[in-house]
Order: structure tokens, then sequence, then C-alpha cells
């Protein structure tokens, strides 16, 4: 994985998914090496975004390296015109790997292509995320034991979800059963759907929440916008049916866990929190290990 | 039959060197000359359309003098009308017939018909893998999104 960079999920084999999470399982026991202490480490957020940002400057720090970079295009070069191109290719004399989340889809291949450094993708547009599926990868696979012959449940908003999709896509190589719940106007689109069928893969689609608790080893949550109605009446229908509260998991399975990409507003009440099956804060902390490993990998520094 | 084919020679003369594009689908004439940039053409330029076609019902033909298109105005050509045939036309005799292919990859002639889409707000060549030659579906290189013939536009 030396010097190649991470746009999209699908950049990396399945075997290098692996050796990325092997990886992470090391970091967890011994987070703080000094390993890239010679190296500086750009983080460019093109686009405000605390946790993901917070999380690869925590990784960075923890493994010895400089952090530069900027937290949203306002205090950067952009307000004054410059093309990404340019912003790259200077940003580029200056790192030894760029991580970067902008708004606009494919702004992270467009980069990776310009940078004379790789490029890890914190983010582009409502196109791709991969660090955050590598430590939904890396939560399933340490809650679970495995990330073979599981029953996930994605639960919310499945049609503009970009984590949702992105995980479902790589979930379809570890022979998933995909328990999908969402209203009908949020619905998985048909071109995420279509990687579960090319690999003839169970999935059930519902609009009942309560119904597939007790079948799925994962409930991954994600939140309902009210902008994504063109009716509000639409919204009201249903802004309370994909509510997870603590007295709905008295039929889930013992090894339940459940998954949130946070930022989480009320689509898990409180009372979930001290549940051990809540796992959404784990999970967070799951992705300062994931993106050590990426920075380390990526850098050259491990194998 | 033999008339047919001769009243059409009529309307449409024979040009002495050039590119004949045949059997573009009537509606996509006025597209073809748009996109191959042909209203700025300074040389003879035949057009003709509404004819009657054994291939495709009703058919446009362009005689283009003098003129001999480079790969990626072809392919330009078979995204729009792929069932057109390019007749390349020397001595007014036929010395090259080939029917316009859809190509695997398209670079630059497409837009990508996501309007957050970085090459639709940066100086970006368009690059697009064809993923159903058929039905024309191309998936983005930078976005990743797909534009279908329903929604597709040139550069």
């Amino acid at each position: 994985m030396k010097k190649k960079s991470l746009v999209s999920i699908n950049d990396f084999t399945r075997e290098e998914h692996i050796r990325i999470l092997d990886l992470a399982g090391a970091f967890e026991k011994q987070p703080k090496q000094r390993i890239l202490q010679d190296y500086v480490v750009a983080t460019l957020f093109f686009e405000p975004s605390t946790r993901t940002r917070l999380s690869f400057e925590s990784a960075a720090t923890r493994l010895g390296a400089r952090v530069i970079g900027f937290t949203d295009s306002s205090s950067s070069s952009v307000t004054k015109g410059e093309s990404l191109r340019d912003t790259i290719l200077t940003v580029s004399n200056y790192c030894d790997i760029i991580v970067m989340r902008h708004p606009r889809e494919g702004s992270a291949r467009f980069a990776a292509e310009v940078a004379t450094v790789p490029v890890i993708n914190a983010g582009d547009g409502a196109n791709q995320h991969p660090t955050q599926t590598l430590l939904d990868m890396y939560s399933i696979r340490k809650t679970q034991g495995s990330l073979d012959n599981l029953n996930v449940g994605f639960v919310g908003d499945l049609k503009y979800g970009r984590t949702v999709h992105s995980l479902v896509q790589a979930l379809c190589n570890y022979n998933t059963t995909f328990h999908l719940v969402s209203p009908n106007e949020l619905k998985l689109p048909s071109s995420v759907k279509m990687s579960i069928k090319e690999r003839k893969l169970e999935y059930f689609q519902s609009t009942d929440l309560q119904e597939v608790i007790s079948k799925v080893d994962i409930l991954y949550m994600t939140r309902i916008q009210k902008e994504r109605f063109s009716d509000p009446l639409d919204y009201e229908k249903v802004k309370n049916a994909y509510v997870l509260r603590n007295s709905m998991l008295e039929t889930a399975k013992s090894n339940l866990k459940i998954l949130h990409p946070l930022p989480r507003v009320n689509e898990i009440t409180t009372d979930v929190d001290d549940n051990p099956k809540a796992y959404y804060f784990t999970q967070a902390l799951n992705g300062v290990f994931v993106r050590q490993a990426l920075l380390a990998s990526i850098l050259g520094v491990v194998e | 039959m033999e008339k047919e084919i001769l009243r059409k020679e009529l309307k449409v003369s024979a040009i002495e060197n050039g590119t004949v594009i045949d059997h573009i689908p009537s509606g996509s004439v006025f597209q073809v000359i748009k996109i191959l940039n042909l209203t700025e053409f300074r040389n003879q330029l035949l057009v003709a359309t509404n004819l009657d076609s054994q291939k495709i019902g009703k058919k446009g033909i362009i005689k283009v003098s003098n003129k001999f298109f480079k790969s990626d105005e072809i392919n330009k050509i078979a995204l729009f009308a792929p069932s057109a045939t390019l007749i390349i036309i020397k001595n007014y005799e036929v010395v090259e017939k080939k029917k316009v292919e859809v190509p695997d990859y398209a670079e630059n002639i497409v837009k990508c018909f996501n309007p957050n889409c970085i090459t639709n707000n940066e100086e970006i060549s368009t690059k697009f893998t064809v993923i159903d030659k058929k039905e024309l579906k191309l998936r983005c290189h930078y976005c990743e999104k797909i534009t279908a013939r329903n929604n597709i536009a040139f550069r």
C-alpha cells in the first residue's frame, strides 16, 4: 500500500482491507508509537468536519508526525480564487501525505492525480468516505470476531447516506445478509443494491425497525434529515418510526452491537447509551487506530 | 428501390473529397452538426434529414467536403448517433466505409450530469468509463456517478 492514495473503498482489495484492520488492531494495543517523527501530514479541510479532522490529527500526532493544514476553506487561498489543482500542487511541496475533505464529488480523485504525495480522501461531497468504512468494518470485526456471514441491519436514510453505500459495498465481500430499514422515500439506491444482487446475497427491505432487531448482529443507525423530504408532512409521518429506544432492544441477540457514524441527533435515545450493546462511541475511537494504520502503511513505515 | 436511391442522391449531391456521415437518426442531425462544430465550417456542407432508411426508419445524412475526422471526433458521433456510418470519399470514390463504435472510454467529450462533480467546477477534462454501450451509461471517473443517455450533454 506504500505511496498508494485511498480515494474510494474499492481502491483497496479485500486483502488490503484486512491488512489495514490487522494493523489497526496492533495500534489499538500500542497507540503511542513515534514512528512518524520525520513526517508531515497535511489536513486540508475545505469544509468543516470536526470529528474526522480531529480523528486524523489525533492519529498523526500519536505517531509523532507534525500536522499542518486548514480547517475550512475561508482560511485558505481558495477565497482568493485559487484552483484546487494549484492548492494541491503547492501543498504537495510541504508534506509527505495529504488528508483532504472537500464538498465536491470527485475532488479527491482529482487531487490524487495532481498531487506528488499520496492523498487520503476524508470525504468528497456525497461520494466516498473510505476511512469511515474501514473503521466501521474494524468495529464489526472486533465485536463479532469476524466479518463473514453476518446479519447487518441498516436503518434510516439509506438513499443519501454515503457511509451506508460504501459499507454495503464493502460488506458484499463477506457473505453478509442485509436488512434494509427505511421509509419508502429513502430506500437504498438501485445502483448500490446492484452490488448486493451481483454477489447473489440475501437482502430484506422493510419499514419496520422493531421487526429486524431480533434478527441482526449489527444495527447500523443513521439520521433522517428533514431536508430530504419534499413534503414536510411525509417527514412528520416517519420521523419517530426510526428512533431506537432502549426498550426496543429486549428481543435483540446477545451479540448485537449498535453502530452509528455520528453525529447523532435524536435517532438513538440517550437511554441506549448505557446499554452494553451501544458501540458508537467506541466505534469513533476505533477510527483513530484505523487512521494510524492507514498513515503508517501508506507512508511505508510499516509493511 | 433503385429509383429511391437515385432520388436521394439527387437531393444530396456527391462530394469530391471529404466525409459522409450516414444513418444519423433524424432527430440527431442538428445536434451532430453542433457537436462537431460544423456551424463554423467554411467548406461545402450538405445536410439532409427525414430521408427514408431501411436500417433506421428515418435518417439524416451530412456530407462534409475536405474534412476527415479525428478519432475523438468520431467518438463524439458514436456516443450521440451510434447507428451512424462514416464514409470517406476521395475523387468521388468511396475509399473507406465504417460504422462508428461506442468507445470504452470517453475523455473530455461528455459533461458529467452531476452539478456537484469537480469537473463542473474546476478546469478539468472529464473522463468516463462506458459501462453499458447499448443503453449508453457512462460512469464518471471522478465523482463515480452515472450519466445516462437521457441526461447526456457534450462539453
